[in-house]
């Protein structure tokens, strides 16, 4: 994968999008293979050294929702803070500089729990962007949002990945709208996968039997999907 | 952000601490004048020589030791609820309270048992604190050992409810089938007791609960971290298993040790965190942590006044005064607020 590129992973339920995701970002150990970034072994970093590298936006829900949004994204530089955590003049830059990306500086002081499922996105999506990681990972970051959401996130997450130059992967249901936003498409099929930019890969018709002909159709010109 | 608000509180919670410990120590079986109370600990002159003896040997370290163990179970509550995100989490779901309980009853009631056969040393103050804190590093030990092996902390707390049913299920057993004397004398243990400490005790618990206030302060960073979830604190570099065994050492210490010392105190644990989140509406544990332990000494401070029936011969068992007057605090709290803040 290149710098400052965002990949989307596609494929139906259960054939292991997530699992290959959370794997990437360390969440569960790895089943077999290796894992390197930067020619090192993912297992041969440190946590703290690999916090460095990589933050992730997970499906869970954060537990505890008493936070406010500024104090999640605060949490975000605990890998480069003291050992009690204080927040140093670059630690509070970092947090402005993710809070103005993303957008949410009226939301800061509000409590999670007063946040929709959009906005606490958002403020997931900042946390990891203070981080300040080469590579982001988000698993489904779109789910439970409507269209205009959707679109949103993804082109929020277009532009970071353009701008602040880091690889950004995430998980999704939402070909359609990963198809017309994304610079790379990993798609997840029951024996072989592809990698390519969305252009190459409808040229090469790997969409076509992505699900079940009788159910769905994909529709080259448009992009979209289709009962039959 | 909110700085000044909160050092102002924390003066202010700092004044009303040496408030109750004075109105504390002021009330007992022997009445002494509230101005010879003062001068006692200062060490002035006294109307009666006797006043002064009560009021050092017997009344300060009653206070003290009610600071100690409010305290510390507060801040051992906290360390729970944070570790399993569970506002119903307190020091005692790990089995701590039931260990101590197994350790005390089988060395108050196995002792007539088996006095047949052994002549078992005496029970008193000291030998029951080394057999409930033995049974509660006991109950400890094995829970931590099984949380190195369980990767997901609800498991870990649900085998701490288990390790607790058990060891209540002897409890039972061994109940069953002593005589109603050392019953009695268990059933007094399990009352709580801030009173039977001497300075030398005091000592050891002041040490015990003072490790682990030091190693919750290392845990810090780590719990504030925990609040996102397990896996999220994983991504952000806590070192999972080592900071678990730490937050669960801690609250060893701090619950076997005052549960040792003093019987199982129910209540503040639980409660003492819950007030302080809705009193000072945040979460971040650089707070809580001193926050929680000035609250608990006052509360404790003055569940024990109110147990000492101000001016009688009579002592309320201190258990079942924090229940009494916690329980419905934190109904209160709730009511007002419509929800639990965590």
């Amino acid at each position: 994968m290149q710098k400052g590129e965002l990949t989307a992973i596609v494929g139906i339920n259960g054939i292991g999008k997530s699992t290959l995701l959370r794997t990437l970002g360390n969440v569960q150990p790895k089943l077999s293979g290796t894992i390197s970034i930067d020619t090192i072994e993912i297992n041969d970093y440190k946590p703290g050294q690999l916090a460095a590298k990589i933050s992730v936006v997970l499906t869970e829900k954060i537990a505890s929702k008493n936070l406010t949004s500024l104090e999640v994204i605060a949490l975000g530089r605990q890998p480069y803070t003291n050992w009690i955590g204080t927040l140093t003049a670059t630690d509070k830059q970092k947090i402005t500089e993710a809070i103005s990306l993303v957008q949410i500086e009226e939301l800061q002081h509000k409590k999670c729990y007063e946040l929709s499922d959009g906005q606490l996105q958002k403020v997931m999506i900042a946390r990891a962007l203070a981080q300040d990681t080469s590579i982001i990972l988000l698993d489904e970051p779109t789910s439970h949002l409507d269209l205009y959401h959707k679109a949103t996130i993804l082109k929020l997450l277009k532009n970071i990945a353009h701008k602040t130059k880091k690889t950004i992967l995430f998980t999704t249901h939402e070909i359609e709208v990963a198809l017309q936003l994304c610079d790379k498409i990993l798609i997840l099929d029951k024996n072989t996968s592809h990698f390519n930019t969305p252009d190459a890969l409808i040229a090469a018709k790997k969409f076509d039997s992505l699900f079940p002909k009788d159910t769905i159709t994909f529709n080259p010109e448009s992009g979209s999907f289709k009962v039959v | 952000m909110h700085q000044k608000k909160y050092t102002l509180a924390f003066i202010l919670l700092l004044v009303l601490l040496v408030i109750c410990f004075c109105i504390s120590i002021s009330f007992g079986s022997v009445t002494i004048p509230f101005t010879d109370t003062i001068s006692a600990i200062f060490g002035g002159e006294l109307q009666k020589e006797s006043w002064g003896y009560i009021i050092r040997n017997y009344r300060i370290p009653k206070a003290i030791t009610a600071i100690l163990t409010g305290g510390g179970l507060a801040l051992s509550g906290l360390l729970m609820q944070t570790l399993f995100r569970n506002p119903l989490a307190g020091p005692f779901v790990l089995g701590i309270s039931s260990g101590a309980s197994l350790g005390a009853a089988i060395l108050i009631m196995g002792a007539s048992m088996l006095s047949g056969i052994f002549t078992f040393g005496v029970v008193n103050n000291v030998t029951l604190a080394i057999a409930s804190s033995t049974g509660s590093f006991l109950v400890l030990l094995s829970v931590m050992v099984v949380a190195a092996k369980v990767k997901d902390t609800m498991a870990l707390l649900i085998i701490g409810l288990m390790f607790g049913s058990i060891t209540a299920a002897i409890v039972s057993v061994l109940s069953y089938f002593t005589d109603a004397e050392q019953l009695q004398q268990y059933i007094y243990w399990s009352f709580g007791s801030l009173g039977n400490l001497s300075w030398s005790q005091l000592g050891l618990l002041a040490i015990i609960i003072g490790t682990g206030i030091f190693i919750s302060i290392f845990t810090i960073k780590s719990l504030n971290a925990f609040l996102l979830g397990e896996n999220y604190a994983r991504s952000l570099g806590v070192h999972i298993k080592k900071q678990r065994f730490l937050i669960i050492l801690a609250t060893g210490l701090l619950a076997g040790g005052i549960t040792a010392f003093a019987g199982p105190i129910a209540f503040i644990g639980l409660a003492v965190p819950h007030l302080t989140r809705q009193v000072f509406n945040t979460t971040n544990h650089k707070i809580l942590i001193p926050a929680v332990l000035l609250y608990g000494a006052i509360l404790m401070l003055l569940c024990d006044t109110i147990a000492q029936l101000p001016s009688s011969a009579y002592v309320l068992p201190i258990n079942a005064i924090t229940s009494i007057i916690g329980a419905p605090v934190v109904i209160w709290l709730l009511i007002r607020k419509k929800k639990m803040v965590f």
